[in-house]
C-alpha cells in the first residue's frame, strides 16, 4: 500500500536516514521503533511530504508521491497524527473532526457564501457521517462541542486521531498514539486502533516507544538506530534480532 | 432563560441562530435599522453611513487577518481600488451604459478588481508570515497610492487632488440623499454579515481558520496553502472593495489622501478592538471606533465652553484619549468587546440559575 524504498535524508552533515526500504501492506500494522533520534518522526516528516528525500522514493498504491507537497498527500488518502499533538487549538472538537473532511468535501466558495443549498446539504450529510463514524466510533460525543484546550491530554490525543478518521484514509500514519498516557488509556487507544483497522480495513504505520504494545498490535515492524535501518520482520524476529537488542540494552552482557 | 441544549437534528445544531436569544437579536437589529431608516435624524444617518461602509472593510480584515491570522496593514488599498473603479467606471462608460444599470455593473466589477489586486497583494504571504507580511502588505498600500496620484494617471484619477463621484441610481431610482445611501449601505452591510458568517459554517472558512491555527497540520489535513491563502485574501480585499464603491458613491469626491496608512490602522483598530476572528466583532469594533471620537469630541466641545480657541488647542488631545482608550482596550480585554457580549449572553441564557 505504502512502499518506502533506498530513502535517504540529511540536514547539513547529520544524515536523518539512510537507505530506509520498506512496505505497509494493506489492512495491515506495520511499527517503526528505534532509540530516540533514531529518525522516526523524520521517516514520517518524509513519507507526508515535509521534508524532501535526497534519494530513494516513496510510493502510495503503487504511484510515485516523493514530488508532491503534503496536501496533494493527504486527498490521495494518507492521513496522520503527530507526536505533539497538532489540533487547531482555537475550534472546538467537532470543527477539528470536520476540517479531516476537507479533501472530501466539493464546496466551493461561492456555494459557502450562500451556504443553503448545496453547502448545507453537504455540511448536513457529513455532520451525520463524522457522528457515526468517527465521534461516536470514538466514544467522545460528551466533548463534541468542548474547546480543544478543555480536554486533558489523552482525549485530546483521540481526537486527533478522529481527526485524521474523518479523512477516510487508506493509510493512516500514527506519530506515537500513547506517548505520555497511563496504563488504562493507552489500552483505550490500543483498542481503537485496533478497530480501526478490523471496521475500516485501513493500512496503519505506527511509531511508538511503547514496546508492549508494538509487539502486541504490530504484524510487521521496522526498527531503526541512528538513521539506519537495522531490522525488519514480525515482532518475534525483531526482538531475537542481535542488533536490535543491542541498540535497545546496549551491548550485550 | 435557555434549559437545556434540547436539538433534535444535526439540522438544528448547525444553525447559526439556535435559540431564542439569538433570533431577538437579529431581529431587533434589523428593526433598529430600518426604524433608522425612517425616523433617524440626519447626523445619525450620516454617522451610521460612515459606520456602515467602514463595517464592511473591517469585516474584509476580519477574514484574511482574524480568520486566516495573515497581519494585513494595507487594507486601505483596496478600499482605493474599489473607490476609483468605480468612479473611473461611471466616467469610462458614460452613455453607453445607461444610468440606471451603470450602478449594478459598476459595483461588481469594483468588487472583481478589487479582489484581484487582492491577489496580487497576497503573494508574499505565501513566503513570509507575522511582521513581515505587515510589510509587505504596507508597501502594497504605498505603492497603490503612489499610483492613483501619479500625473500620468491623472487623467482617470484625477491625480492628487481627487475626483468626483456620482450618486448611484438603480432603474432611475437615484440615491442622492444619505438617508436614501443608508438603506443600501444598511441592507450590504447585514448581506455581508450573513454571508461571511457563512463561509465560516462550511469547508472553505474551516480551512482559512486551520491555516491561523496551525499552518502545517491545514496542509497534512490536504488544505493547499497556495489556494486558500490567496482566497481569504481575494474575499477581503473583495468586501473592501464593496466598501470602497459604497465610499464612493456616498461621498461627492474621493481623495487619494483618504486612503493612506491612517485608514488601514483604523481598520485594524477596529477589528482588535470588536475581537478578532468573531462575526459580531467588526460591528462593535467599528462602534466604537467611530462613536468613541464623536463623544470625546463634544465631551471637549463642553469642557472648553464652546470657545474656539480653546477648542483648537485641545484638539490634539483628543487622538491622545482615543489611542489611550484602545490601549486600555488591549489591556484589559484583548479579545474585543464580542468576548463581553458573549460572557453577557451566556450569563442571560443562564439566569437566573448561574451567572
Amino acid at each position: 500500500m505504502l512502499s518506502v524504498s533506498d530513502l535517504h535524508l540529511s540536514f547539513g552533515g547529520i544524515k536523518a536516514l539512510q537507505g530506509i526500504t520498506f512496505e505497509a501492506k494493506p489492512g495491515e500494522i506495520t511499527g517503526v521503533i528505534g532509540p530516540n533520534g533514531a529518525g522516526k518522526t523524520s521517516l514520517f516528516n518524509a513519507i507526508s511530504g515535509f521534508y524532501t528525500p535526497d534519494r530513494g522514493r516513496v510510493a502510495f498504491a503503487g504511484r510515485d508521491i516523493t514530488g508532491l507537497t503534503p496536501d496533494k498527500r493527504a486527498e490521495l488518502g494518507i492521513a496522520r497524527t503527530f507526536q505533539n499533538i497538532a489540533l487547531f487549538r482555537g475550534m472546538t472538537v467537532l470543527d477539528n473532526i470536520k476540517l479531516g473532511g476537507h479533501t472530501r468535501l466539493k464546496t466551493n466558495v461561492w456555494q459557502a457564501l450562500a451556504y443553503f443549498g448545496p453547502a448545507r446539504r453537504e455540511e448536513l450529510a457529513f455532520r451525520a457521517e463524522i457522528e457515526e463514524r468517527v465521534i461516536d466510533f470514538l466514544e467522545i460525543d460528551h466533548i463534541r462541542k468542548a474547546p480543544i484546550t478543555a480536554l486533558p491530554y489523552g482525549l485530546q490525543k483521540r481526537v486527533e486521531l478522529g481527526r485524521a478518521l474523518a479523512m477516510r484514509p487508506k493509510v493512516l500514519m500514527l506519530d506515537e498514539p500513547v506517548a505520555g498516557m497511563n496504563r488504562e488509556e493507552t489500552a483505550d487507544m490500543a483498542r481503537f486502533i485496533l478497530d480501526v483497522q478490523e471496521e475500516f480495513g485501513t493500512t496503519i504505520l505506527l511509531v511508538e516507544h511503547d514496546m508492549a504494545l508494538v509487539m502486541d498490535i504490530c504484524s510487521h515492524i521496522v526498527v531503526l538506530n541512528f538513521g539506519q535501518q537495522i531490522a525488519e520482520g514480525t515482532p518475534a524476529e525483531v526482538s531475537r534480532d542481535d542488533e536490535v537488542i543491542e541498540a535497545y540494552l546496549g551491548a550485550a552482557a | 432563560m435557555i434549559t437545556g441544549n434540547l436539538k433534535a437534528s444535526y439540522a438544528a445544531d448547525e444553525r447559526v441562530f439556535d435559540n431564542r436569544n439569538k433570533w431577538a437579536f437579529f431581529a431587533a437589529s434589523l428593526a433598529v435599522l430600518a426604524g433608522m431608516a425612517g425616523f433617524a435624524n440626519d447626523y445619525v444617518i450620516l454617522v451610521a453611513c460612515q459606520m456602515g461602509i467602514l463595517l464592511i472593510a473591517v469585516v474584509g480584515v476580519n477574514v484574511v487577518t482574524g480568520y486566516t491570522g495573515l497581519i494585513s496593514l494595507g487594507h486601505a488599498a483596496f478600499v482605493a481600488v474599489g473607490a476609483y473603479t468605480v468612479a473611473i467606471f461611471h466616467a469610462g462608460f458614460a452613455g453607453v451604459i445607461p444610468d440606471g444599470l451603470m450602478a449594478l455593473i459598476a459595483i461588481p466589477v469594483a468588487v472583481a478588481v478589487s479582489a484581484l489586486v487582492g491577489i496580487i497583494v497576497g503573494l508574499p504571504s505565501l513566503r513570509v508570515k507575522g511582521l513581515y507580511l505587515a510589510v509587505a502588505t504596507l508597501s502594497a498600500n504605498f505603492i497603490v497610492i503612489f499610483l492613483i496620484e501619479q500625473e500620468a494617471f491623472a487623467h482617470w484619477t484625477g491625480g492628487m487632488v481627487g475626483i468626483n463621484t456620482p450618486a448611484p441610481d438603480f432603474f432611475g431610482w437615484e440615491l442622492d440623499t444619505k438617508r436614501e445611501m443608508f438603506v443600501l449601505i444598511a441592507a450590504l452591510g447585514v448581506l455581508t454579515l450573513l454571508a461571511v458568517q457563512n463561509l465560516f459554517r462550511t469547508r472553505v472558512g474551516r480551512a482559512f481558520i486551520a491555516i491561523r491555527d496551525r499552518d502545517y497540520s491545514a496542509e497534512i489535513m490536504g488544505i493547499s496553502l497556495l489556494r486558500y491563502k490567496l482566497t481569504s485574501f481575494a474575499i477581503s480585499a473583495a468586501l473592501c472593495g464593496l466598501s470602497g464603491a459604497l465610499f464612493a458613491y456616498f461621498y461627492a469626491r474621493i481623495l487619494p489622501e483618504q486612503f493612506e496608512l491612517a485608514l488601514s490602522l483604523e481598520l485594524v483598530a477596529a477589528m482588535i478592538v470588536g475581537g478578532m476572528g468573531r462575526t459580531m466583532g467588526p460591528v462593535f469594533g467599528v462602534i466604537v471606533i467611530v462613536m468613541v471620537p464623536e463623544v470625546i469630541k463634544s465631551l471637549f466641545g463642553v469642557a472648553t465652553g464652546g470657545e474656539a480657541s480653546m477648542a483648537q488647542l485641545l484638539a490634539p488631545l483628543q487622538d491622545i484619549a482615543f489611542g489611550l482608550l484602545i490601549v486600555l482596550f488591549l489591556l484589559f480585554e484583548p479579545l474585543g468587546l464580542n468576548h463581553m457580549a458573549d460572557r453577557a449572553l451566556r450569563a442571560m441564557n443562564r439566569w437566573p440559575f448561574a451567572r
